[in-house]
Formats: C-alpha cells, sequence, structure tokens
C-alpha cells in the first residue's frame, strides 16, 4: 500500500489550506484516498495553524496524523516548519519557506533558525516569496511551495498541473498564468538544490 | 449513487438535505459553523431547503420545533455549548411528540482548540433520553443524519447526532445517495403531547420512559453498534465510540493482532452487546474522544466486574482530546521515533491575536487609556474575537465566561463594591444574550460601563452577518431604558483613540449605567466583502 502523510504548516491566513486543497484535488484526480484535517475559529487568527493531508491508495483510518507518521511537512515558514518535527519520520522530508513572518515579539534570528533547518536529515528551504513575486504576486507563495514538494508527493506532474488549472481558471487569465509560473519556479528550486547537493 | 468531497460538518448537512428537510436553523460556533454555511450555500443554489442563522441556540432550537410541529423535517445545529443555551427547549421537546422528524447536531470540541470547555453532549442525551447517534467518519456523518431523522419519527423524540472538531473539520470522499422528498405539513396531530401542562407533562414523562426499553433494543441491533469477539485471545477487549475507532484501526497493524473490539456508534448503550464482550476478555480498554461516559458506565457505584482502563485510571489522559498518539501509549505500544529537533533552539509560541488593524484592538487601546489611573478597576468581557484581547499586548479583559456573561457579571461586580467596571462584548454576542442582562441593568441602574464593540459581524467564526444592522444597535440599546445622555456612538478608528478615551473615562466617571458603541466594520469581512464586489465587477 502506498501513502504519504503531509503535514501542511504555517500561520492563520497564510494559505495553509489552499495548499492543501491543491494537492488533495491532483490526489482525489488520480484515484487516491485523501482525509484532510483543517483548523477553524480561532485558531485561525494570526496564530500557529496545522492542517493534515493524508493519501493512500487504501483505506485511511485517522484523520490525524500519528506522530512520527509523517512522510512530509510543508511548511509556508520557517519557525512553523519546525514546530510539529514530532510528527515527520526519521526519513521524512522538511520543505519550507524561508520567509519568516515575523508577528511576534520574540521571533529568533532568521540566519540561525534556517541553519537549524538546513541541519535536519532532509530539508530543502526555497526563497518561495522571491519566487513568487517574481511569478507576479507574492501571495502566490503556496502554489510555490507545492511545486517545491511535487518530486515528493504520490501524484504525476500532469494532475499537479491539471489541479492548478482546475484551482485558478475561474480567477481569470492572469492568475492563472501566474500561478503556473509560480508552480514551474518551485519544481525549477526543489530540482536545483537537488542537483547542487 | 455519486462521489462528493465533503467536511463532516457538510456530510451532516448534505445527509438532512437529502432526508427530506424542511429547514435547518442555528447560530454560529466553531466546529459547528460549516452545517448551516453549506446549507445557506446550498439554499442559494438550490432554491431551498429554508437555512437561517438565529439570535441564539435556543432561538434556533425553537425554531426547528416549530417545523417539527408542522410535521415536517427540521435540523438545528450549534456547537456543544451552545447546548447549554438550548438545553431548555432540548430537554422539554424530548417530551412532545416528534411527528415530523428533529435533529439535533451537536459539535463537541474535545482539547478545546476555540472553546472554553470541552464538555461531552452524550450527557445530554442521557439526560433528555433521546437516542444519540455518533459517527466515526464523514460517510456515516452522512449516514446517520439520514437515519436520523426516521428515528426521530419511529420513537417520537428529538434525535442528537453528536461529532467531535475532528470529524466537523477534516474533509474526504463521501457516497451519497438519492433524495427523500420533503413531508408535507401536517399540524401534530395530538394537542395534549405538545401542551406541557403538568397532567398532560407527566404522562408525557412516562410514556418517553416507557419508550426507552424500544430505544435499547433498537441500539443492540444498529449497524451502527459492532461487536467482533477474537476467540483466540482473553486478555484484552477495546470499545471504542465514534471518531476512537479510527485511531483505534490506526494501531493495529503496530499491534499485531487483532483484540476483541465493541464499537458503539447509537445511543442508549447496548449493554447486552457490553456484557458479551466484558464476559468474554480479562479487562476492558475504552477509547473515548471526550468525558469518560461509558467508561463511567462500565464501573458504576460499586466497581466493575473486571478490570477497566481508560480515562478515570489514567491509561487515557483525563483532559484533552483522544489522537492516535494517546490510542497508541493506551494499547502499550511504544512511541514511533520521530525526527528530532535539531539543539540549541528554542520554538516561540505563536499564539491566535487580533488580525493587524482590526477595529478592536484601537477600542481596547481607548479603553485602557480611559482606565489608566483607576486601581480598582475591572473589565468583565465575552466570547468572540476579543477575548484575544485577553493576550498582550492588550491584557485588557479579566473573564470570559459564556456567552453574554460580561454584563451580568459587571452588574454584579459594581453591586459588590467594585468600581469602575465596565463589561466588553461584541455585537453579535450582544444579540445572542446580552439583552436580558442588560434590561436587568438598567432595571438596577447599575453603576457601570457596557462597552459594545460592533464590528458588524460574527468574526470568529467566519463572519456571518448579523441580525441587526449597526445601525439598529443604538436604538435598541436606548429602548431598554439606558439614559440617551450616556449613551454614545463612536467609531473605532485608529486616529479616535484619544477622543474615544476621553469618552469612555467621563463615562466610567459618571455613577450609574453607561453604554458605549464602538462602530467599525471587521477587515475580514470588509476585505472578503470588497473581494467579492471586484469578482462582480470583472
Amino acid at each position: 500500500m502506498t501513502t504519504c502523510d503531509i503535514l501542511l504548516a504555517g500561520v492563520g491566513g497564510q494559505g495553509v489550506l489552499s495548499m492543501a486543497a491543491l494537492i488533495g484535488r491532483a490526489a482525489i484526480a488520480e484515484g487516491l484516498h485523501a482525509k484532510q484535517s483543517e483548523v477553524h475559529g480561532m485558531a485561525q487568527r494570526g496564530g500557529a495553524v496545522q492542517a493534515h493531508l493524508r493519501l493512500s491508495d487504501g483505506a485511511i483510518a485517522s484523520d490525524l496524523i500519528p506522530s512520527g507518521g509523517a512522510d512530509l511537512i510543508l511548511s509556508l515558514e520557517p519557525v512553523e516548519s519546525l514546530r510539529y518535527l514530532a510528527y515527520l519520520k526519521p526519513s521524512g522530508t522538511l520543505v519550507t519557506s524561508s520567509s519568516p513572518y515575523v508577528n511576534i515579539p520574540d521571533y529568533p534570528d532568521l540566519a540561525t533558525l534556517l541553519e537549524r533547518v538546513r541541519s535536519l536529515p532532509h530539508a530543502l528551504v526555497v526563497d518561495a516569496e522571491r519566487l513568487a513575486t517574481e511569478a507576479g504576486d507574492p501571495l502566490a507563495v503556496n502554489t510555490v511551495m507545492v511545486g517545491a514538494a511535487a518530486h515528493l508527493l504520490p501524484v504525476g506532474l500532469a494532475s499537479l498541473e491539471r489541479a492548478v488549472e482546475d484551482t485558478f481558471a475561474r480567477k481569470g487569465e492572469f492568475v492563472l498564468g501566474l500561478n503556473r509560473k509560480a508552480f514551474r519556479a518551485g519544481r525549477e528550486a526543489a530540482a536545483t538544490a537537488g542537483a547542487a547537493r | 449513487m455519486s462521489r462528493m468531497i465533503l467536511l463532516g460538518d457538510e456530510a451532516v448537512a448534505l445527509g438532512a438535505v437529502h432526508a427530506g428537510l424542511t429547514a435547518a436553523y442555528a447560530y454560529p460556533g466553531t466546529p459547528s459553523t460549516e452545517i448551516l454555511e453549506y446549507l445557506l450555500d446550498h439554499a442559494e443554489r438550490a432554491g431551498g431547503p429554508r437555512a437561517a442563522w438565529c439570535a441564539n441556540e435556543k432561538t434556533a432550537y425553537e425554531a426547528a420545533l416549530g417545523t417539527c410541529f408542522a410535521g415536517r423535517r427540521a435540523l438545528v445545529a450549534m456547537k456543544h455549548v451552545g447546548l447549554n443555551v438550548a438545553a431548555d427547549p432540548f430537554v422539554n421537546s424530548a417530551l412532545v411528540e416528534t411527528h415530523g422528524g428533529l435533529v439535533l447536531a451537536v459539535a463537541d470540541d474535545p482539547g478545546m482548540h476555540s472553546s472554553q470547555n470541552e464538555q461531552d453532549s452524550r450527557w445530554l442525551a442521557d439526560f433528555a433520553r433521546v437516542p444519540c447517534l455518533e459517527p466515526a467518519t464523514q460517510q456515516e456523518a452522512y449516514d446517520m443524519t439520514r437515519e436520523a431523522f426516521d428515528l426521530s419519527e419511529r420513537f417520537a423524540v428529538p434525535v442528537m447526532l453528536r461529532l467531535v472538531t475532528r470529524l466537523s473539520h477534516s474533509r474526504t470522499t463521501v457516497e451519497v445517495g438519492e433524495p427523500r422528498p420533503e413531508n408535507a405539513p401536517r399540524k401534530a396531530p395530538r394537542r395534549n403531547a405538545w401542551i406541557l401542562l403538568p397532567a398532560n407533562a407527566r404522562r408525557q414523562w412516562s410514556a418517553l420512559l416507557d419508550r426507552q426499553r424500544e430505544m435499547l433494543e433498537w441500539s443492540a441491533r444498529a449497524r451502527w453498534n459492532r461487536l467482533a469477539l477474537n476467540p483466540e485471545r482473553r486478555d484484552l477487549g477495546v470499545i471504542t465510540t465514534g471518531i476512537a475507532r479510527n485511531y483505534f484501526f490506526e494501531n493495529l497493524r503496530d499491534l499485531g493482532w487483532q483484540p476483541s473490539h465493541l464499537h458503539l456508534g447509537a445511543y442508549p448503550v447496548p449493554s447486552d452487546l457490553v456484557r458479551r464482550l466484558v464476559d468474554h476478555v480479562e479487562r476492558v480498554l475504552v477509547l473515548e474522544d471526550g468525558y469518560p461516559y461509558v467508561e463511567r458506565l462500565l464501573r458504576g457505584l460499586l466497581g466493575p466486574a473486571k478490570p477497566v482502563l481508560g480515562r478515570m485510571s489514567g491509561e487515557v489522559p483525563r483532559t484533552g482530546e483522544l489522537s492516535p498518539d494517546v490510542a497508541r501509549s493506551a494499547l502499550g505500544l511504544a512511541p514511533r521515533p520521530a525526527t528530532v529537533m535539531p539543539e540549541g533552539l528554542a520554538l516561540p509560541n505563536r499564539p491566535p491575536q487580533l488580525c493587524q488593524g482590526c477595529p478592536h484592538g484601537h477600542m481596547y487601546h481607548a479603553l485602557q487609556e480611559a482606565l489608566a489611573g483607576l486601581e480598582h478597576s475591572v473589565v468583565t468581557s465575552d466570547i468572540g474575537c476579543y477575548t484575544l484581547g485577553a493576550l498582550p499586548p492588550y491584557s485588557a479583559i479579566e473573564s470570559c465566561v459564556c456567552m453574554g456573561a460580561s454584563i451580568g457579571m459587571a452588574r454584579g461586580a459594581a453591586e459588590a463594591g467594585l468600581r469602575p467596571v465596565v463589561a466588553v462584548i461584541g455585537d453579535s454576542t450582544f444579540l445572542h444574550s446580552g439583552i436580558p442582562s442588560l434590561l436587568d441593568a438598567v432595571a438596577a441602574n447599575a453603576d457601570m460601563t457596557l462597552l459594545i464593540l460592533d464590528n458588524q459581524a460574527t468574526a470568529m467564526t467566519g463572519g456571518q452577518a448579523p441580525l441587526v444592522p449597526s445601525s439598529r444597535l443604538e436604538a435598541m440599546v436606548l429602548a431598554t431604558g439606558v439614559d440617551p445622555a450616556h449613551c454614545h456612538v463612536l467609531d473605532a478608528h485608529p486616529r479616535k483613540v484619544k477622543e474615544n478615551a476621553a469618552v469612555l473615562r467621563r463615562e466610567l466617571e459618571h455613577r450609574g449605567l453607561s453604554v458605549v458603541i464602538g462602530v467599525r466594520e471587521c477587515k475580514m469581512t470588509a476585505k472578503r466583502k470588497s473581494r467579492i464586489a471586484e469578482a462582480v465587477a470583472s
């Protein structure tokens, strides 16, 4: 049985759920089972937010990922990427955007923080905000990050690209175009990092 | 049959539509909000069934009861603490004869993600003596909702559907069936069954108790309760309820064997099934997401026949939500290895906070300025986004207990001798249950200031529109008898903090009741509206 448990992290309002929705859409189109657990209500207000996305070709029991069970932590923010490390398998990968979201007074030193992230056995740090801005909208960070994690997902590239099309088509050609670019930029960033390693 | 991707809440909503729903009523509350959100959206697309937000859970329940009185099917949805507000109509409606199905969907919040307690609604179903269904999956949420309406009509009582956060807010694929038509309107045939005068109520209460045996016979055979005995091993039996089953199954592979298992999804607790499990095994582990409801029944006052493991004995933590990890440790399995945090890094907490530029923040700044130097001041508050004013940098409020409590508590604290006393409440919470307390305060001319933070939305639950627009709030307050000279409407603008603080300070010094309404639209709601407007324009 193929399973892939993904913990998505970020700060309320950053778009953690839209990342989950994009991947979930692609997975379901490929006939995989999917369960996606979300956080609503008080926690959404500028606080730490997580979503659990479980994909499998068989039945999925729990809506929540067990500790030590996640294959991937996909994060929109470096501090948040480390918050749920206890969920990550020792062989799992952490993929995070490098841009800090500073809405707390005791935010740690960024360079030290990123150095700690990179010291993990399997980590990928992506300058997603720059890539999203270059693609046309700094808010497309979540699309960049899905692109950056694409090679770790149990779904084909074509399905992910189709999910991007289906998600953004109704928002007009401009928004669709920049998200296409953002997704590709994320993929290329991951490929470049892989080649460099 | 078709397949759809639905949240647990949405599966309940669609199940109700397909069960021939005529109307649904609710007050927003995490994690139940998306039930009515879905039905509102559905009504807009399909032209029905009727769906509406109400002033509070009690009024919502009573509207649903009226639908049922008319012989038609009604759904009422709320969060667990909302059921405290609706407890009066809920418990009493168990005594009438529901010939139109009445289903109460109540979403509990074990772990208190977005609530002030983690009470378990199964106790209230038991208290009211009505059946309760507890889905483990989104599919069950859909199927059980459909069945709940049939049960309500069969037993002539309301039926509770008990959800928990992780089911309400998790989405997956659900197979949905053919819709059933709505009931035709038909007034309650037996008048005495609905007029709960003591003589009638006594008869109805006895009749309800008589029906308990039928309900028990039903739950013993219900497909939602399943007993699987393992003839090979007798050392452990496991009882799961609702989503606890998922967490149990999640750990079965690592456990390496299949303990005898009783799953409960339908209440009253089928005692025969429980007895058969207990007779078969040496000890029983109870896994339930919420209070130890089944566990406590099993222990009884005189102690259980066999060892019972669970929250009360410590194998499962006494508080908090169940999870795959909690179930794992209760089954005696060691934690799975996980990635280790790099050394030398303390991760800062990131608690929820008011959005940047939130008008509540501006009013809190004004309040703090007005209170400066007044050492013995008290600020009671309430349930909503503004409760986040409890946290730094504001640390502006001193209580948050239940919907509407700020006003009554302020009156009591003032009459107990504290001064100055301020009650801070949001517009939606004021309409929900603040008005009766304001009447009390007016009648007593309580020496307090009521600060209504009017952001024109029920913001914490997603920005539902208020029942009463801002423009009418002042008239409502004045209509309760508040002195117009001590009632002010202020603009909660950041540039008006000083000005607003001065008004507040004057009213704090006034001996008697005063009301200050700080008005400014929620930033989130405003942003969403402008996005919609843009989309329409393009």
